[in-house]
């Protein structure tokens, strides 16, 4: 396989936010301290007088947003994943998703591959805070060239977003042909035997793990599913009938995310074997992100391993 | 645009009957909804009638004008009041108020943006509505727009964390477009401010944050204008009104009465309370 080109969805999400600047003087970015991480800041620069440094102080920030976009401004919040929704979900809930209002929290360090700074920073519960809020738009972009198209396509929709990013580079899926629509999953490999549902991070390693399978003579169909909510219920009722096997990976608890929302579907419309690639219920730790990927069983060794485990139930 | 149909401001007299009227209305709807919190209600009458009737520039008929006057309730549960008010200046129609609480009603038990003309914020969790306001606050200046925002806030709810985060915000970003009005009633659910926890003293917490920090007696329009007044002559920093008030205002046996924080009065309690109202 050739040498996948890496790229940081942070950095995609930071210049997009510029062109969006230029194009439209309503949006407005804030962020809680963090924007040099979260790459806000080259916004920061370019319209200082539209950029809001809130501090450290993430529910005032959501706050700050919500009242904001009820004036009429298209409000993206940064900080990590930790801290919104994780520190905000009550002010996330009543200031900004109640009212419905046109905010896009954007949080990055999203997952265990957060790395060295350890289970405080690492963020496996965000997915089911944001998919729990009603009418919530919830998304897991896959690399920096989808990164870029979410932030625009965020930007256009109203209401209230959460958008999750990592905090490492990840190799470059899509191509720049490549069109991302709200709530559309992205086939990027047909197959019969069985389905590979991945989200983010996970959807590399989703690849290479069919990659390899496809030597042992398994023939694996991989979703990309950047949407959790709404999720695309019709591609995966297709993968189930067409595949009759699923197997889900996200860097998420295993309690209310990808596997939990493609479960509820498989189970209502088309019950087929399936099993779910995420973090136990556990607390991770400091450490490389490769090595917490490979200690918490989230490679293409895992995936591979519950792939095969998956279609000898079917 | 076309030509603006702007609520007419009452003359200054005409203040205490209005805050009256609102006072019925807060009686009978909660009575009418068997739930509701009228003592955090009746505590603020003054404030919002005075924002509302005088001091406001606003358009029932014209409910999103871009540059009207904001008021945020942050106490969401002093939404009878508001419900109130905005029925009284023609927002909503004063039969609806006793649909308080029901279901289909557009009156929601806590205020919620979506469902009521007029309400410029969802709330209901405590500690939020500084921070929106400041939102709002910052869209004026950005918009090079010249409305103000008034900010409604319960004493209790100053126990919150977030109030001193948005206190040591909006004075940062030099926002003298907004003005917090603390009704300081002194009393939380359960029991006494500083019994639960003492928010004491708080002007000199608003005044050290970076406020200007004006207190007066809550249930006195003189004073309330001028405090109102003076806040809009003030620049480069936000104003807070310390407001010292009494729950339950108005209603004897309501007054300083925890017992009516979240009560409903009985049938014969609010015949009592609307007597001693007329």
């Amino acid at each position: 396989m050739a040498k996948a080109i890496m790229a940081a969805p942070r950095d995609a999400y930071g210049k997009t936010l510029v062109e969006l600047g230029k194009e439209n003087r309503d949006i407005v970015v804030l962020d809680a301290d963090l924007s040099k991480s979260t790459r806000t800041i080259f916004f920061a620069r370019e319209f200082p007088e539209r950029f809001f440094d809130c501090g450290i102080a993430e529910q005032n920030m959501i706050g700050i947003a919500s009242g904001l976009a009820a004036s009429g401004k298209t409000a993206f919040t940064s900080s990590f994943a930790v801290f919104t929704p994780g520190r905000c979900f009550d002010q996330i809930r009543i200031s900004a998703a109640l009212p419905h209002l046109n905010i896009k929290v954007v949080a990055t360090h999203g997952g265990i591959s957060v790395g060295e700074d350890g289970a405080s920073h690492q963020a496996i519960e965000d997915f089911a805070l944001a998919c729990a809020i009603p009418g919530m738009r919830v998304i897991v972009p896959t690399d920096a060239v989808e990164t870029a198209q979410v932030i625009r396509e965020a930007a256009n929709i109203g209401g209230p977003f959460y958008i999750r990013l990592p905090r490492s580079s990840v190799p470059l899926i899509h191509s720049d042909s490549y069109h991302f629509e709200l709530g559309k999953s992205a086939p990027l490999r047909e197959g019969k035997d069985i389905t590979i549902i991945a989200a983010g991070v996970m959807v590399s390693a989703a690849l290479q793990a069919a990659a390899e399978l496809e030597k042992d003579g398994v023939d694996c169909r991989v979703l990309s599913m950047p949407t959790l909510k709404p999720i695309d219920e019709g591609a995966i009722i297709k993968a189930a009938r067409e595949t009759g096997a699923i197997v889900t990976a996200e860097e998420h608890s295993k309690f209310g995310g990808l596997g939990s929302i493609v479960s509820q579907a498989v189970t209502k419309n088309s019950p087929v074997p399936m099993s779910m690639i995420a973090i136990n219920d556990i607390f991770a730790e400091s450490g490389k992100p490769a090595q917490l990927l490979q200690k918490y069983g989230l490679t293409a060794v895992d995936i591979k391993r519950e792939v095969i485990s998956t279609i000898s139930r079917k | 645009m076309s030509k603006l149909d702007l609520f007419t401001p009452i003359a200054a007299e005409e203040l205490p009957a209005t805050a009256k009227k609102l006072r019925r209305h807060i009686i009978k709807m909660i009575t009418a909804a068997g739930s509701g919190h009228p003592g955090g209600s009746l505590s603020a009458v003054e404030m919002v009638t005075a924002l509302y009737f005088r001091v406001m520039r606003h358009s029932p008929t014209n409910v999103d004008w871009v540059d009207r006057d904001r008021f945020v309730l942050s106490k969401g549960h002093a939404a009878p009041l508001l419900y109130a008010a905005l029925a009284e200046c023609g927002y909503v129609p004063t039969e609806e108020l006793y649909t308080l609480r029901k279901l289909n009603s557009r009156l929601q038990g806590h205020t919620d943006k979506t469902a009521t003309p007029g309400v410029e914020m969802s709330s209901g969790s405590l500690g939020q509505g500084l921070s929106f306001s400041i939102g709002i606050a910052l869209a004026a200046r950005l918009n090079e727009q010249d409305y103000r925002v008034y900010t409604l806030l319960g004493g209790g709810e100053c126990d919150e964390g977030q109030v001193w985060e948005a206190a040591m915000a909006a004075p940062h970003f030099k926002l003298d477009n907004m003005v917090a009005l603390i009704d300081n009633n002194r009393l939380q659910i359960d029991g006494w401010n500083k019994d639960i926890m003492n928010v004491e003293p708080i002007a000199e917490k608003w005044h050290s944050f970076g406020w200007h920090t004006i207190e007066i007696d809550g249930h006195n329009f003189e004073q309330i204008l001028s405090a109102l007044d003076k806040a809009e002559a003030i620049k480069g920093q936000p104003t807070a009104i310390i407001a010292h008030t009494i729950k339950g205002k108005g209603v004897s046996f309501m007054e300083n009465n925890v017992d009516f924080h979240g009560k409903a009065p009985t049938p014969e309690e609010a015949e009592q309370a609307l007597k001693e109202l007329e």
